[in-house]
């Protein structure tokens, strides 16, 4: 294995893999466009890719894949294995799993999107007052993070679903308040880190006024851990997600949640595996990727700036 | 006589930790004059940064804070109306940093934020302070790279930080600092972190510039070579006390302060390499650990009896020198009262 891989690490390969132009060229190279060859380096990080563009293609064309739709119940094809005209089986009411799954994929993405960037909008903007004003204004802020953390974040996703009311919407908006505190201690050390930068004391020098500091300085490289942070709590949102569908906290039938779909149908585990199996399969693989993708850029974009 | 662009008087500027008020910069007294290319020399520690951060409204704060004195800037035109750096709004003070006194840092490696280009850092510090088109900023900025001797200056405009070397970054500080024409250049050990070969060049880029733009310069160091390649005045620091200043000639050739002395003594010579190098016994003391006396008794191979119990002002010997000193009370007259 060890002599396999060696040869791979000869900096200046041709081939289509490696296309990093020479210092010589006098090209600019980006921070990003580094990061970017980095990535593209990284199997790991591709295969993520390939398996989340798979489910977006999906989720997009749900309605063209499949001849059936999500709800209709058919008492004749109940509990049926996967054949050719259920691919992945069907479910105790006779709804076809593969038509199911392949719309909650639509509901899994758009729940981890919606929930990582509530969480990344607020958490940020919260992280940014208290590491710049500092003092009490982050004392106060970093406080309630501390005790949003301080619970398993399930268990105060439940609670929020439970003042709320159970629904997709509410479980969406669950999830995106327990990962606040999460992007928000992210971005407050972020920037009280970059804020001791030397260039930002240049840039003060220059009589730069903090405002414009702030947003054209200290932000902008605060971004690439953010991202990171984002394309795992994606996984973790989906996760999360299908954690409150399975409760029943979730999506209420007949939404084709995955998570309420484990529930549903976890009393035919033995005799019908294909009504967990596929659905939870579905879940892992999302959240694989996603955390594929994330490690793949945490390890292109964190060495990063390195010359 | 002309008077200075740059005047402190009495600065104080008192960290408040802890532990308790710490005098960083104890009742410093100079000035720059137009053109003047003046030292601070002092060890680690001795408050030299501090008074360089002091002029430019920068010490962080908390815990620091300018709590007595003046820091006094005339422009070129109207030399004597001054304005107190001390007592200008933010605002004011934002418009005269960078625009009129620009300061470069130690560390070339990390002062160039990484994710922008060359260019577009000059471009927004010109543009942060003259209205020009984007265009003519950037024309500026090419112009400014190639006044501090960077090569393919057209092509280095778009690059990043990361694909220069150290004296090349430092050169870039440089092009940035004086980019809006600086009456004042404070230059806080910029070539500290540099190969000695490079150090050259960029202390003869520094003296090029003040002799072509007559850009006065405030050179903060700790390494007499810097000072005698291109100060013309110097300032000596101990503990946050000036304790000796004069011309560069004098204080190099004569110097009369012990720890000045001492300084010299500790440089390396050539015709002596058998001998052990020179070292000052003892560390510096911790700033506002010692109450009563001079500062530098604990330390000094000179010290009597008065030394531990009062504070010896600074004293002058004639021709701008002056020392803290009492060894030379009967030589000269008290400058500093």
């Amino acid at each position: 294995m060890e002599t396999a891989t060696e040869p791979k690490k000869q900096p200046h390969m041709p081939g289509p893999d490696n296309q990093k132009p020479n210092q010589a060229d006098g090209e600019a190279i980006s921070p990003w466009k580094e990061a970017y060859w980095q990535l593209r380096k990284n199997k790991l990080a591709i295969v993520g890719i390939i398996i989340i563009t798979f489910f977006i293609l999906i989720a997009i064309f749900a309605p063209l894949l499949t001849n059936y739709t999500y709800h209709s119940i058919s008492a004749a094809d109940r509990l049926q294995g996967p054949s050719a005209a259920h691919w992945l089986g069907t479910d105790d009411l006779g709804r076809d799993i593969f038509t199911r799954i392949v719309y909650g994929a639509r509901i899994s993405l758009m729940v981890g999107f919606f929930a990582v960037s509530g969480a990344l909008i607020f958490g940020s903007i919260l992280g940014i007052i208290a590491g710049y004003y500092g003092r009490w204004v982050d004392m106060i802020i970093s406080r309630i993070f501390d005790i949003m953390l301080a619970f398993p974040s399930i268990l105060l996703a439940i609670a929020i679903v439970a003042i709320l009311g159970p629904s997709l919407q509410n479980a969406l908006i669950a999830i995106a308040i327990v990962n606040i505190p999460i992007f928000g201690r992210l971005v407050r050390s972020k920037v009280i880190s970059i804020r001791q930068e030397e260039y930002i004391m240049a840039a003060k020098a220059q009589g730069m006024k903090n405002g414009r500091i702030l947003v054209h300085h200290v932000l902008p490289n605060s971004v690439a851990p953010i991202i990171v942070q984002a394309t795992l709590s994606f996984g973790t949102a989906i996760l999360e997600a299908a954690a409150l569908g399975f409760l029943g906290l979730g999506a209420q039938a007949p939404t084709p949640e995955w998570g309420k779909m484990l529930s549903d149908s976890r009393q035919f585990i033995q005799s019908a595996p294909w009504t967990v199996l596929f659905p939870g399969l579905s879940i892992m693989l999302v959240v694989l990727g996603f955390n594929m993708i994330g490690d793949g850029l945490r390890d292109a974009l964190d060495p990063k700036m390195k010359s | 006589m002309t008077k200075p662009v740059l005047e402190i008087n009495n600065l104080q500027t008192h960290f408040f930790t802890d532990r308790g008020e710490i005098p960083a910069v104890d009742d410093v007294s100079f000035s720059i004059n137009a053109g003047e290319v003046l030292g601070i020399v002092g060890e680690s520690g001795c408050g030299k940064s501090v008074t360089s951060l002091s002029v430019m409204g920068l010490v962080p704060n908390p815990p620091g804070k300018i709590v007595g004195g003046e820091i006094l800037f005339r422009r070129q035109e109207g030399r004597d109306k001054a304005e107190d750096l001390v007592k200008v709004s933010r605002k004011r003070l934002r418009a005269i940093r960078g625009d009129q006194i620009a300061m470069i840092f130690q560390e070339p490696m990390t002062s160039l934020d990484p994710l922008f280009t060359i260019g577009h850092q000059i471009i927004e510090a010109v543009r942060n302070h003259r209205k020009v088109t984007k265009k003519q900023a950037r024309a500026k900025a090419v112009e400014m790279l190639k006044l501090v001797g960077i090569p393919r200056a057209e092509e280095i405009v778009d690059e990043y930080p990361h694909q220069l070397s150290g004296g090349m970054r430092q050169r870039v500080m440089i092009a940035i600092a004086m980019s809006c024409d600086p009456e004042v250049l404070i230059a806080d050990e910029p070539t500290t972190a540099l190969d000695v070969t490079i150090q050259a060049q960029i202390l003869e880029l520094m003296k090029d510039l003040n002799r072509k733009k007559g850009t006065a310069i405030m050179m903060i160091t700790h390494d007499l070579g810097v000072v005698a390649e291109i100060c013309d005045r110097v300032v000596v620091m101990y503990a946050g006390k000036i304790v000796e200043e004069g011309d560069v000639r004098t204080i190099l050739k004569s110097p009369k302060h012990p720890y000045t002395q001492g300084l010299i003594r500790s440089l390396p010579k050539m015709s002596n390499r058998d001998s052990r190098l020179y070292s000052i016994p003892g560390n510096v003391p911790k700033p506002g650990s010692i109450k009563q006396g001079c500062r530098f008794a604990a330390r000094c191979p000179e010290v009597f009896d008065r030394c531990t119990q009062e504070n010896p002002e600074l004293l002058n010997l004639g021709e701008g020198h002056g020392c803290r000193c009492f060894l030379y009370e009967k030589e000269g007259k008290i400058v500093n009262v």
